[in-house]
């Protein structure tokens, strides 16, 4: 990738902070990062401030939250000084987020055809049977065998996996340039959880999007992203190429966060007596 | 090893039309740890809830310590007979301390001295004692699932049943948890039914396996055959495949 071409994403100095009566919590301090057409994965523990990174991009931080950055760009233009409308039109069309869990996230009162024909409609000019059309295309690019059928069931009646499927489709249907994905399979079993991903993984590559890729699980995103980034306590411990966390020559040079978060994993094949448990530093934060 | 601890033997279970768990047997040897892995709805937690006396419709035989056990269990068998659950939000009342949730199974069943019972409980998960008398909202996740495995030990169990019990939690913490019940059933010679969907969780756990689909035993398997990635079914083998991350063809 060559790094003349403008970045998707530029973040500077990123924070996020909620003013409770007990006090500031801040809950991403001091984030910067760049995202090109890759996949970048942001791993953490709960409240490590992952998923409030992905939130401050959308600007879907609820009050009394506040996001503060000196610099936040997509594609050249300032996210932060934009009015909110232009911003508004920039959610869900250019930059688009696939949660955790669909049983949540999808309308229980809407067939999954008809959410996903609306999501287009928002942002294209379309009538209802363009929109039909291109959502049932879409159904078939998620590996859906029978869009016809499932255009008309209700979110209860589809499963885990295909549920995460329809939000994936949904949420690519506008095309984006870049597609947040916050733990998008940590609610579906292993097997169902590849294909998923494999889908997600085609997708954005032959439209060639940025990807972040939120998640808790050191090996997925090992395995999945080209970066990864390792927060705790809403500070980037570290950024590498995905490949190195897995390779045992650069682990000299892991922050010791990284070699915790390592060590304290099961491993098949290598039987461990007592699993080591995490000591955690509280210069990391400093 | 002397008789088994646990024998299940050609265990059904049925709701409504759909038949959820069929024909599985199997034995616990005492003080083994034995693991259940499967994808969700292979019924897995069905098994261990039957073994715990929570389903109460089911065929088959079970045999617990050597005594058959009728669908309706007695209060010796609660006393014996412990389960963890998934998820420690859940599963403590809210509106009640640590210490009431811990006295609660001494007094049902009519053991006294909950006084120094309850402090060695909590000594023993580790919990410092400044904490008997708080809520469950006070506590974080990790030490959430101490307390419920607290009020499990509380009875002196000789079995214990877990369903997931690190899957709600972080991994650093999911190791401390794990470090615990490891320490726990070397000095108790506890004897451990682990349900888990993680491949590497039971085969850190366990000394030998059963792998479920579609409520049917598909493979048992001991630990070295897991970690020496060497299972005969085509099924085990696919799931332990995807249990190691995502790979990109070509």
């Amino acid at each position: 990738m060559s790094q003349a071409v403008t970045p998707l994403l530029e973040v500077d100095n990123l924070k996020v902070n909620f003013h409770t009566p007990t006090g500031i919590v801040r809950a991403v301090r001091g984030l910067s990062f760049s995202l090109g057409r890759e996949r970048l994965g942001i791993v953490g523990e709960s409240g490590s401030g992952k998923s409030m990174t992905g939130r401050a991009i959308l600007d879907l931080i609820p009050y009394p939250g506040e996001v503060l950055a000196d610099r936040m760009l997509f594609r050249g233009e300032d996210l932060l000084t934009m009015p909110k409308a232009t911003r508004r039109k920039l959610r869900g069309r250019r930059i688009s987020m696939v949660m955790q869990d669909p049983k949540f996230s999808l309308n229980p009162v809407m067939t999954v055809g008809d959410q996903i024909a609306e999501a287009y409609r928002v942002h294209h000019k379309a009538n209802a049977r363009e929109a039909r059309e291109r959502t049932l295309t879409m159904l078939e690019a998620v590996q859906i065998r029978e869009p016809e059928r499932v255009y008309a069931l209700y979110p209860h009646e589809v499963s885990g996996g295909m549920g995460q499927r329809v939000m994936i489709a949904m949420m690519l249907i506008a095309e984006p340039d870049i597609l947040i994905a916050d733990e998008p399979t940590s609610a579906l079993d292993v097997t169902v959880q590849l294909q998923v991903l494999k889908i997600l993984d085609d997708l954005v590559t032959s439209r060639s999007m940025g990807l972040i890729f939120i998640s808790h699980d050191l090996h997925l995103v090992q395995s999945f992203c080209d970066r990864v980034i390792v927060m705790y306590g809403g500070k980037a411990m570290e950024t590498m190429p995905a490949s190195e966390l897995a390779d045992p020559s650069a682990m000299a040079r892991r922050h010791p966060y990284t070699l915790g978060l390592l060590g304290c994993l099961p491993e098949l094949g290598k039987p461990k007596g007592k699993l080591s448990t995490l000591t955690r530093d509280p210069e990391w934060l400093a | 090893m002397s008789a088994p601890a646990v024998i299940v033997d050609r265990l059904n279970v049925s709701f409504g039309s759909s038949h959820v768990v069929r024909d599985v047997s199997f034995e616990v040897a005492e003080g083994e740890s034995y693991g259940i892995v499967g994808e969700s709805g292979s019924g897995k937690s069905t098994v261990l809830r039957v073994l715990a006396g929570l389903n109460q419709e089911w065929g088959g035989a079970v045999t617990i310590f050597g005594k058959a056990q009728p669908k309706v269990r007695d209060k010796a068998f609660h006393r014996a007979v412990q389960m963890v659950f998934q998820d420690p939000y859940g599963s403590l009342h809210p509106k009640k301390t640590l210490d009431d949730a811990l006295a609660e199974p001494l007094a049902i069943h009519g053991i006294g001295d909950a006084e120094r019972r309850i402090a060695r409980a909590l000594s023993d998960v580790g919990l410092p004692s400044a904490f008997r008398y708080r809520y469950p909202h006070q506590l974080s996740g990790g030490q959430r699932q101490r307390v419920a495995i607290a009020r499990a030990l509380v009875l002196e169990p000789t079995l214990f049943l877990l369903d997931e019990p690190t899957s709600a939690l972080d991994v650093s913490i999911q190791a401390e948890v794990l470090n615990l019940l490891q320490a726990l059933r070397q000095e108790r010679k506890l004897t451990y039914i682990l349900v888990s969907h993680d491949l590497a969780v039971v085969g850190h756990m366990c000394e030998r396996l059963m792998v479920m689909q579609h409520g049917q035993c598909v493979e048992e398997m001991s630990a070295a055959t897991l970690s020496a990635r060497k299972p005969e079914t085509a099924y085990a083998q696919a799931l332990l495949v995807a249990s190691e991350g995502f790979r990109r063809q070509g």
